[in-house]
């Protein structure tokens, strides 16, 4: 099972900060472990992230991501108390969702 | 190696290379029309497929879309950049490493209040350019910046 993301969201002004970091090894298929064999590709694909219920963010990702990524922008028109609720994907079809409250 | 792709990407837009392709019943196009459609641009090796797979033609340079990066990364594993779009209507911002492997890294589409502005950290293998791009009303925009990475961040 998947590692729970951090997430931190807070009001900064008119808008809210938000910044999620998942714990993801973000393998991108090209490396290879110490006996010379591939080691298989296992990145996050897409992140959602909703705000009272509405869609704010869709993350689409790739193998130049780094691991354990961040992804941080702001959201308008929200206020604190608002639930915000981040869901990934990955390429194997793992997911973890996890949710926080705007302060 | 996945062949048909390579010859897919190799066909580009030529049309009629790609419906010679779906007669000789080598693609199946259940597979070509998958759910997202950015996912070729992902798996694109080359600067250019990328771009093409996100449909972003010769975008144009702009000041009002802001790509904030470090000149020297020590460590390419971790190359932190920030994006913000400050072109009116913008809807999405993609971030592309030009020298990586698998050039295309993040793709983000904001809605319902999201201000068109994103943090990422970014696997950078070898020194390169790093780009933003931005689509806004239907015309995509650029911005550039050169990062000097002295230890690559892709392994091997």
């Amino acid at each position: 099972m998947a590692s729970p993301m951090k997430i931190r969201a807070r009001m900064n002004g008119d808008a809210a900060q938000i910044r999620i970091l998942a714990v993801h090894p973000m393998e991108t298929g090209l490396r290879k472990d110490g006996a010379g064999k591939p080691i298989p590709a296992h990145y996050v694909q897409t992140l959602t992230v909703d705000v009272a219920g509405k869609r704010v963010a869709r993350y689409e990702v790739g193998t130049s991501v780094s691991k354990n990524p961040l992804f941080g922008f702001r959201v308008r028109g929200v206020k604190a108390g608002d639930k915000v609720v981040a869901s990934w994907v990955d390429n194997k079809g793992d997911t973890r969702t996890d949710e926080a409250v705007i302060e | 190696m996945n062949n048909t792709r390579r010859t897919l990407l190799k066909a580009g837009t030529n049309g009629a290379v790609l419906a010679s392709l779906f007669a000789a019943g080598i693609l199946r196009p259940v597979r070509v029309l998958a759910a997202d459609p950015r996912r070729a641009a992902f798996e694109a090796t080359g600067l250019a497929d990328a771009l093409r797979g996100l449909s972003a033609g010769t975008p144009a340079e702009s000041a009002d879309l802001v790509l904030k990066a470090p000149d020297i990364a020590e460590n390419g594993a971790v190359v932190p950049v920030e994006v913000i779009s400050n072109i009116p209507g913008t809807t999405s911002l993609s971030i592309l490493v030009d020298n990586n492997p698998l050039p295309l890294a993040l793709h983000v589409e904001f809605s319902g209040g999201g201000v068109t502005e994103t943090v990422a950290r970014l696997k950078m293998a070898k020194t390169s350019a790093v780009r933003a791009v931005a689509q806004a009303g239907g015309k995509f925009y650029v911005a550039r910046h050169e990062i000097k990475v002295t230890i690559g961040g892709c392994g091997g």
